[in-house]
């Protein structure tokens, strides 16, 4: 052992040892004292003391005034877990005077006094593990915490509500903003409601002046039709490539005149339209709605006849004075820096063929709440009017909650806002047809403000409520009433008995899922996903929008079902997050990295594929491994794996591990 | 291709015309079934709810026999199929229900290891056989025979392993290749009342109506079943319904495996169909897929 790298030099060791009661959660089941009173037998040792809170003022100033008092040059502290006191003993251990990284933390609660019952066992093994520490802080080095630029921009994945949320307050705080949305448009889900639950308030109305701003706000740039198709680098500092789908259309050129669009050689729609559910048919030549934002319409290379080979007169390129109409146009990348991320890529509805009882898809006048959003908006398929597939009104409908949601079946997650919108649907349906309304439901989930009070109002406006999962929806009638119909077939679990009710149409509150790409982002963004793959928060109750990668935040549906409200809320708590480390302008990168020692170091290469984080690059001149201590996490994969031996982490260095090991296990 | 076949009390009694049919067809199709040697009582359906153990034990015993065989294992009663499933899924995935039964099959020196596999004949027609096998022995296909498939809930609900869950279509299937015409209705997968056409008979007998109805005005000529307690219910029955409903018209109910044997050109024997309650014969005449043989026996033999 080369006794000169110890420490700061040759200067000899001299170690504070400070126990801690943490009131009787520790000193109800360890000997404080007496472990305070073996410690201070130790080589090196100068000062061993107890104390009943540590963390507290009064106990950090303890440790400060032995450092100076003793000289002291090493600190152990036996307390609680370092997730909750590292920083403080270290801070304290800084304020003496000394490095913080000569601090070193046995944790003897979680894994001592409250794991433990046999009072003089826990006392031993507090002695064994506070030995282990004494003989490893002996090799602690200083080290110094890196600190790295914050870029001054931030990148918001997803344009629906809570994306436009996030960019909007990012780009008021003066940020530049890169807005990517994979449609020709924002909006995202909100843009087709027709109404808003409780306040029933028309969505374009408060939606529509936000999507305009973006459109036109100096720090926002907006990449409509556009992916994230690769991501690098660390927080305060991601390189971020976007791929920009061609829209055969020059967008510096194009004033969204729509000329085009009535000129197509299409008098009618001739594909789907995805905007409208599908309920109506749209031209090749589009724009999704009329508020989009960017206004520029967009040629859809499945629906065109000549992108498609076919012979076109190309109509709309003529009608175009601007011509701004480009068929040779091609996707292209853009190459961005970026502080922060945020992640706001929204939810998909379930999908109602999962649940054939239901008879989606099989019976025509079975609709998902997404479709009747649009039938009920007048700017939707029907201009308002909710009429059937063959034309009719309804006279009686049956809305069934819980879709696909609560449901071991399919998702078990309660989706959380189709209660709400199921009232809402109750209530405009019968404002456009007056039909008899039957919510089906087994709980009505209504918490928020102003919730309870709109299920009241929809009590009094006379829709029924029937308390029970629908088993089925037949065609097979058996009395007069029921012929021609739908008949829901529900056991009503407040009466106690199964009923039969006729209705012209269905709506099923179909419930929210994660994206059929979150995988896949998740894998991009390098953030993880709860067992039913929303994003997952770094904490569900402290860090809500934070992820387990730094600089990444999460806004809206994407980490779970919520309502517009939330959405927002949440969404600026991640640009809020994100201006914090804007702000602050550095970060501090823990010191507790790997790094190779190139003498020793065979170039075989073993290390690179296994670091999770990409950190290891070989350098190709000198034929070793180089370890960017930027994007190293510590995880020690690399440490384990080097066959050479050549990799080092720091406050994990072999002689500090096997010193620790040792000193444990004399006992044993 | 060989099979242990686990025949079921049904097929041996009310369903004779399911045994009778599938293993001339089998013969037909040069598929082996050898009969499961000193097989027992599957259990039966509600067996399990009331007695898990003992229930257990009676179906794991016929399953540990066919271990021994070492064939894929055929049950055509509906009933069967799914408490065979139901045993081997119990078997995988609780282990201390089989503990229970360990010492009643060591009785016998039996012992179960979960490696058979339980099959449908609807699952081994439509899967086993090279294809157009079937399609080439055709002899008198079934042309105009307009077909309601019905395939009741117990071998797709709730493990469906060959099909889907709310929409099977393995049957529909089959036939079609033998000519058939199958309507569309939306009943095939409802229950049929099961057992409750013993308990509960009102009960029963309005979900057999709604079927029943269902496949008439789908204009079906014939309702074809997989399973012998559905073939019962919605066969036997009739009269009784249209106490109720006098709408309903009869509705010949016959196996699948009788049509096909139909289309194969097999004799009446192998058809058994001279076993229906509703003859359904007349029909088959009517479309020119039987001959107008007059010498043909009309009586309804046991
Ligand atoms: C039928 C129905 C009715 C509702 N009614 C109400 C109501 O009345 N009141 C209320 O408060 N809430 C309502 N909600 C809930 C509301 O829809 C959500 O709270 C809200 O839409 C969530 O917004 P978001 O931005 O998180 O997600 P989304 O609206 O889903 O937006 C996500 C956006 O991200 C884009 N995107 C996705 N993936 C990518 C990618 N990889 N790259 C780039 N862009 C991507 C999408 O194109 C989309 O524009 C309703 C929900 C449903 C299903
Ligand atoms: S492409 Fe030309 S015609 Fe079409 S909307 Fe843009 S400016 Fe108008
Ligand atoms: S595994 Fe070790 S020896 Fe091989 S390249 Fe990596 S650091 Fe060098």
């Amino acid at each position: 052992m080369d006794d000169k790298t110890i420490g700061n030099g040759s200067e000899e060791v001299r170690i504070g040892f400070f126990i801690c009661h943490c009131g009787s959660n520790i000193a109800g089941t360890i000997d404080v004292e007496a472990v305070a009173d073996y410690v201070r037998t130790l080589p090196n040792v100068v000062v061993s003391s107890d104390y009943k809170y540590t963390c507290s003022v009064a106990g950090q100033d303890m440790i400060v005034e032995d450092i100076l008092k003793y000289k002291l040059n090493r600190v152990v502290v036996a307390a609680c877990s370092p997730l909750l006191h590292e920083k403080t003993f270290r801070a304290a251990t800084q304020r003496g005077g000394i490095n913080p990284f000569f601090f070193h933390m046995v944790n003897i609660r979680e894994h001592g006094s409250w794991v433990h019952q046999d009072r003089a066992l826990a006392t031993q093994k507090a002695m064994d593990m506070a030995r282990g520490a004494i003989a490893r802080v002996k090799f602690h080095k200083a080290l110094e915490k890196r600190r790295e630029p914050v870029r001054q921009s931030v990148l918001v994945v997803g344009g629906g509500i809570a994306g436009i949320h996030a960019a909007l307050t990012m780009a008021n705080a003066g940020k530049k903003v890169y807005l990517v949305e994979r449609e020709p448009t924002i909006g995202g889900h909100m843009a087709m409601f027709d109404k808003t639950f409780p306040t029933l308030d028309c969505a374009a109305c408060i939606l529509t002046p936000k999507m305009s701003e973006v459109g036109s706000h100096p720090n926002i740039v907006l990449w409509s039709y556009s992916e994230v198709t690769e991501i690098k680098g660390y927080v305060g500092n991601y390189d971020v490539t976007v791929k920009r789908k061609p829209r055969y259309i020059k967008e510096d050129l194009c004033v969204g005149c729509l000329d085009c669009i009535d000129h197509c050689v299409f008098k009618t729609g001739n594909t789907d339209d995805e905007f409208n559910q599908n309920l109506s048919k749209r031209k090749p030549v589009y724009i999704p709605f009329a508020q989009a934002v960017p206004r520029l319409v967009a040629i859809d290379p499945a629906a065109c006849t000549h992108l498609n080979g076919g012979k076109c007169e190309q109509s709309c390129a003529t009608a175009c004075d601007r011509q701004a109409i480009d068929f040779e146009q091609k996707e292209t990348f853009e190459h961005i820096g970026v502080g922060a991320v945020i992640v706001a890529t929204g939810f998909k509805p379930f999908d109602a063929h999962r649940k054939p009882l239901y008879g989606y898809g099989r019976f025509p006048d079975v609709y998902t709440a997404l479709e009747v959003e649009r039938l009920v908006c007048s700017s939707g398929p029907t201009g308002g009017d909710v009429v059937l597939k063959d034309g009719s009104k309804p006279k009686s409908v049956g809305i069934i909650h819980c879709v696909g949601s609560r449901d071991h079946q399919t998702n078990r997650w309660c989706s959380r806002v189709c209660c709400m919108y199921s009232l809402k649907l109750a209530h405009l349906l019968k404002e456009h047809t007056d039909a008899e309304i039957y919510n089906f439901y087994i709980d009505i989930r209504t918490p928020g403000k102003g919730y309870e009070e709109f299920y009241e109002r929809l009590q009094e406006e006379g829709n029924h409520f029937i308390r029970g999962r629908v088993g089925d929806i037949t065609d097979v009638p058996i009395i007069p009433e029921e012929e021609g119909r739908m008949i829901v077939r529900v056991e009503d679990s407040l009466a106690g008995f199964v009923r039969r009710i006729p209705v012209d149409m269905v709506v099923l509150a179909t419930g929210l899922e994660p994206r059929e790409d979150a995988s896949e982002i998740r894998r991009r963004f390098n953030i993880s996903c709860s067992s039913e793959g929303f994003f997952l928060e770094r904490h569900p109750k402290l860090a809500p929008v934070s992820t387990t990668t730094d600089g990444v935040f999460l806004a809206g549906c994407c980490q779970g079902p919520k309502d517009i409200p939330d959405t927002v809320a949440q969404a600026g708590a991640a640009a809020a997050e994100s201006l914090v480390l804007l702000d602050v302008g550095y970060v501090e990168m823990e010191p507790m990295t790997a790094f190779v020692t190139e003498k020793y170091c065979s170039g075989c290469k073993t290390c690179l594929p296994l670091c999770p984080f990409s950190a290891i690059s070989r350098d190709e001149e000198k034929g070793v491994a180089v370890i960017n201590p930027v994007l190293c996490k510590g995880c020690g994969t690399c440490v384990a794996a080097c066959p050479s031996g050549a990799i080092t982490q720091n406050l994990f260095e072999d002689r500090q591990i096997f010193a620790e090991i040792e000193e444990l296990l004399v006992h044993a | 291709m060989k099979y242990s076949y686990f025949p079921g009390c049904s097929l041996k009694a009310t369903g004779r015309a399911y045994e009778e049919s599938f293993l001339s067809l089998c013969k037909a199709l040069d598929m082996e079934m050898e009969e499961l040697e000193n097989w027992n009582c599957c259990g039966a359906t509600s067996f399990m709810s009331v007695e898990m153990g003992a229930a257990y034990a009676l179906t794991i015993r016929n399953l540990a026999i066919a271990e021994k065989a070492g064939l894929d294992m055929v049950a055509p009663c509906g009933g069967c199929y799914g408490i065979l499933l139901k045993a081997d899924h119990y078997y995988k995935k609780y282990p201390t229900v089989h503990e229970s039964a360990v010492k009643s099959l060591k009785t016998e020196g039996l012992e179960y290891k979960g490696t058979v596999r339980v099959r449908h004949p609807l699952d081994v027609l439509a899967s086993d056989l090279p294809p157009r096998a079937l399609r080439s022995k055709v002899k008198k296909p079934l042309k105009g025979l307009k077909v309601a498939c019905y395939y009741g809930c117990r071998f797709v609900r709730p493990i469906a392993p060959f099909d889907d869950m709310h929409n099977p279509e393995t049957m529909d299937l089959l036939l079609k290749t033998v000519g058939a015409r199958i309507v569309d209705y939306t009943m095939k997968g409802k229950c049929c009342g099961g057992a409750m056409s013993g308990a509960m008979p009102n009960v029963a007998q309005e979900m057999t109506y709604l079927i029943l109805r269902a496949a008439e005005r789908a204009e079906a000529d014939v309702v074809a079943t997989a399973c012998p307690l559905c073939q019962f219910n919605l066969e036997a029955y009739q009269d009784e319904i249209r106490a109720a409903h006098p709408d309903l018209k009869p509705i010949p109910v016959v196996y699948f495996t009788q049509l096909l044997g139909v289309a194969l050109g097999l004799d009446a024997t192998a058809t058994a169909l001279n076993r229906q309650i509703v003859p359904v014969e007349p029909i088959l005449r009517e479309k020119g897929i039987l001959a107008d043989e007059k010498k043909q026996p009309a009586t309804a033999g046991v």
